[in-house]
């Protein structure tokens, strides 16, 4: 089992890319079982064994598991018998535990990844490509990933395993390659080094950590939620409760970290406050007015600044110049714009400064934002809102897909805003950020706030464990109990 | 960073230009096909347009195709597919018309009604196609479309001498009656033989102004152009999605309003069976080949203008006009395959090149200062 390391922008997803054929180099030899190959395409690729498990999942939400295991590979065992007793043989030999004919709408994600690893093996690859496998799991689903890896490694099989997540990459890998602006800076033994020393390698400095040092919380809310309720009907007419008796405040200077599974309601909270979706109960109160139903620019204006969890859907216009997209979201605010006319030569010129200020790697802010890596795209988002010194900043997963040096940098942002009087509701996967980040916990379940936490005490596994359902209340022995 | 600039003029010029050399090709093989000598009829219609009349010709028909492009790129660039400018501006012409025909005031208010009827009633017409797909989530291809045939009846049945239309006497034609000469538009003089350029085809030129302000210019044009790009970023940005598509719809709908109007108040004064037909699909051509930008536009409209004016002398030389038909549709096609192949290589190459750059360090850099990394850029 092979780990791939380095920033965002370092060259890993090009070097998948080009090893899953999707691009070509312009020099240099790829061997695999010692014959050298040239790949075309991805078919050549799955050709020679390669198989890749994306970041996103590429399943079809309403077929069901056997139907996205034979998509497009009907010609190896049909998509009859000889398919279901090929895909039980594999689940079986890996342990893999799938139930062919379950929907995958009604899959969790971790079993949505194990779906993408058989699809994978079905087409008889020997060697998988894992990219960032672990981003979008809680820490139990990461060990049962981990265990089902060691097996296929058991069997012969050969890993290559893509994360940011150093101490991850220790516990797992056999070898580990560091890669720093699309060349190898340094190779590892996992044995031997620790996280640390694995972060130095990878960006040149010390391992950040989201540590926040003091409290800087106020007594002043700045944001209000009460009773919040959501309802949405699913595709088959039923009526469901997305959101209920939601309730927290936000006060100056405080960080509200809310932790849970994905899918379980975080989306739509964020969306419900950024006025994307119109609550069906509670009221939303920022400062002293009332936005239960305000549209989103008016919310926007007023104040709340939005790191989105999905940049490319909502964050970003990614075919349009980087200027054009330092405007988006903030069109009617100086120095975009004055009295309903764009000002472009003062836009241009704070996105400039913006890249300078956030460290933006880019040639230039006249390309767009697409040819930008990840981390960078979210460094300019920050940036952007940033600028508009908001009062409360609703941040989801403001580091994910982001290099550790990018990582820091935006810690050290929402610490900064913070300690000026900024009021963020933090929402992401990465247990170890929510910790050290927030100044409060709660843990959403099934579209409710079913338990808090102090983050000074909680660890990651706690809070996982509550992140299941499997705790609620007040996390940990403390004489106050405000469970709801 | 001129040379990213460069690079995008140099994309942007490519996709039209292999669209333009793939027609040409495609039709010369297909007049090599149906064993018509491939030169002779080219050279014709260059010829034809040498004329000064025929120029005028060209330009007033590329005036009038002017509008009803920029009535389609209004919507090309929110994504919205108004195929239903045809129906819209024969509507509009319709009703301006009448109401021109019923009312006499001093010349240029006699003008603005006229115009302005048909601003909105181009813009109601295409306002149900909005009001249908921001309530009922309606597509507005197919509430268009449908719109333009309802169109073709209403005018049908409206232009009856029993209903509102007149029949001159000794004709078959029916007409909505003649337009006093307060509401003619004074056009440009070319000389007696050459005719004269339409005044409204000024009008549509400062339309093209108008549009390439709005929406490279003001915050309105911005989010328009946002949601056309994302619709999902434009909403999160603060967008009403909704209102978005409605004021879209309406302002694609008055422009396709003043399509008649070169014609109208230019040439006919007064609709009849006769009025031009089918200008509105031809501007989906126009809009599709100028990339929805003011100034591409108007050369398209200028181009296929000229194909449909130069074609006319084909006939006399025993050739058939409808190779220039037939141009016009093989445009449309490699059109739409040229620029899509166009947009993705230049996705594909800017990526490639930002990232050569960035590993050559070219990177705007946290302590230079950005004036002298923009210099650098621009020297490169």
């Amino acid at each position: 089992m092979h780990a791939l390391v380095g920033e965002n922008g370092a060259g890993k997803s090009t070097l998948m890319k080009i090893l899953y054929g999707m691009q070509k180099p312009d020099e240099g030899t790829i061997t695999v079982d010692g014959d050298q190959v040239t790949f075309n395409s991805p078919a050549d690729a799955i050709a020679r064994g390669i198989g890749m498990v994306h970041q996103h999942f590429m399943l079809a939400d309403n077929l069901t598991v056997l139907e996205n295991v034979v998509l497009g590979a009907e010609k190896l065992y049909g998509i009859g018998q000889a398919a279901r007793n090929k895909i039980g043989e594999i689940s079986e030999a890996y342990g893999l535990g799938v139930r062919p004919d379950a929907y995958v709408e009604d899959l969790g994600v971790a079993d949505r990844q194990r779906v993408e690893i058989l699809k994978v093996l079905y087409r008889g690859a020997r060697i998988l490509i894992l990219d960032e496998p672990t981003a979008v799991l809680v820490p139990q689903e990461v060990d049962a990933l981990f265990d089902n890896l060691r097996e296929l490694k058991a069997e012969g099989l050969t890993v290559i395993f893509i994360s940011h997540k150093l101490g991850e990459v220790l516990s797992v890998a056999d070898d580990i390659t560091v890669i720093r602006r699309g060349t190898t800076v340094g190779t590892a033994d996992p044995a031997s080094t620790t996280t640390k020393q694995l972060a130095e390698l990878m960006v040149g400095s010390e391992l950040p950590s989201p540590e926040t040092r003091e409290s800087t919380v106020t007594d002043v809310p700045v944001l209000k939620v009460a009773d919040l309720r959501l309802t949405a009907t699913d595709s088959d007419g039923v009526v469901r409760e997305v959101l209920s008796e939601i309730g927290f405040t936000i006060h100056r200077g405080e960080v509200l970290g809310i932790a849970g599974v994905e899918g379980n309601g975080q989306t739509e909270l964020i969306e419900t406050l950024m006025g994307l979706r119109d609550p069906d109960g509670g009221v939303i109160t920022l400062d002293t007015a009332d936005i239960s139903h305000a549209p989103t620019r008016e919310r926007r204006e007023s104040g709340i600044g939005y790191i989105p969890e999905d940049r490319h859907r909502h964050g970003l216009l990614l075919e349009s110049p980087l200027w054009e997209n330092r405007i988006l979201g903030h069109v009617t605010e100086r120095p975009n714009s004055r009295r309903g006319l764009l000002d472009p030569k003062a836009a241009r010129a704070d996105t400039r400064r913006i890249v300078v200020e956030y460290d933006v790697r880019t040639p230039g802010i006249d390309v767009t934002a697409s040819s930008l890596s990840g981390g960078n795209q979210q460094k300019l988002i920050v940036g952007r809102e940033m600028s508009h010194l908001p009062k409360l900043l609703i941040a989801a997963h403001p580091t994910r897909g982001v290099d550790v040096g990018a990582q820091a940098q935006i810690w050290d942002q929402i610490k900064a805003a913070r300690s000026d009087g900024l009021a963020v509701l933090l929402i992401s996967a990465d247990l170890d950020e929510l910790i050290g980040l927030s100044d409060t916990l709660r843990v959403m379940y099934r579209g409710r706030l079913v338990a808090d936490a102090d983050p000074a005490t909680i660890t990651p596994e706690e809070l996982g464990t509550a992140m299941t359902g499997a705790a609620t209340g007040h996390l940990e022995a403390a004489p106050e109990d405000e469970a709801r | 960073m001129k040379k990213f600039d460069k690079d995008r003029l140099i994309l942007g010029l490519a996709g039209p230009v292999l669209a333009l050399v793939v027609a040409i090709v495609l039709t010369t093989v297909v007049l090599l096909a149906s064993g018509t000598n491939p030169w002779e009829p080219y050279r014709i219609m260059f010829e034809s347009a040498s004329y000064v009349d025929v120029q005028v010709l060209i330009v007033n028909q590329a005036g009038t195709y002017y509008l009803a492009a920029l009535a389609v790129a209004v919507g090309f660039r929110m994504n919205l597919f108004n195929i239903g400018v045809d129906g819209q501006y024969r509507l509009a012409a319709m009703m301006a018309a009448l109401v021109g025909a019923s009312v006499n005031l001093p010349g240029p208010f006699q003008i603005a009604l006229i115009v302005l009827t048909a601003m909105l009633v181009g813009a109601f017409w295409s306002g149900i196609a909005g009001i249908l797909k921001t309530t009922r989530g309606v597509s507005e291809v197919v509430s268009t479309i449908m719109l333009n045939s309802i169109a073709t009846s209403l005018v049908a049945w409206l232009i009856l001498p029993k209903n509102f239309g007149e029949q001159p006497a000794g004709s078959n034609n029916l007409t909505t009656g003649e337009i006093p000469k307060s509401g003619w538009f004074p056009g440009l003089s070319m000389g007696a033989e050459a005719g004269e350029i339409y005044g409204f085809t000024f009008v549509a030129a400062l339309c093209g102004v108008i549009y390439w302000f709005v929406l490279g210019r003001t915050r309105f044009g911005f989010d328009l152009r946002a949601t056309g790009a994302s619709e999902s970023a434009a909403q999160a940005s603060g967008v009403d999605a909704k209102k978005m598509i409605l004021t879209s719809m309406l302002i694609s709908g008055a422009v396709a309003g003043l399509v008649g109007m070169p014609t109208l108040l230019g040439d006919s004064h007064t609709y009849s069976l006769d009025f031009p037909t089918g200008l509105g699909f031809t501007g989906i051509t126009i809009a599709l080949l100028g990339r929805n930008h003011p100034l591409g536009i108007a050369f398209s409209a200028l181009l296929i203008a000229f194909l449909d004016k130069s074609s006319a002398s084909l006939d006399q030389y025993g050739y058939e006009k409808e190779i220039a038909t037939i141009m016009q549709g093989l445009i449309v096609i490699s059109v739409v395959v040229s620029y899509e192949l166009v947009r993705r290589y230049g996705l594909r190459r800017q990526q490639q090149k930002v990232g050569e750059e960035l590993a050559a360090g070219g990177a705007i850099k946290t302590d230079a200062d950005a004036e002298s990394t923009s210099d650098k850029g621009a020297a490169l």
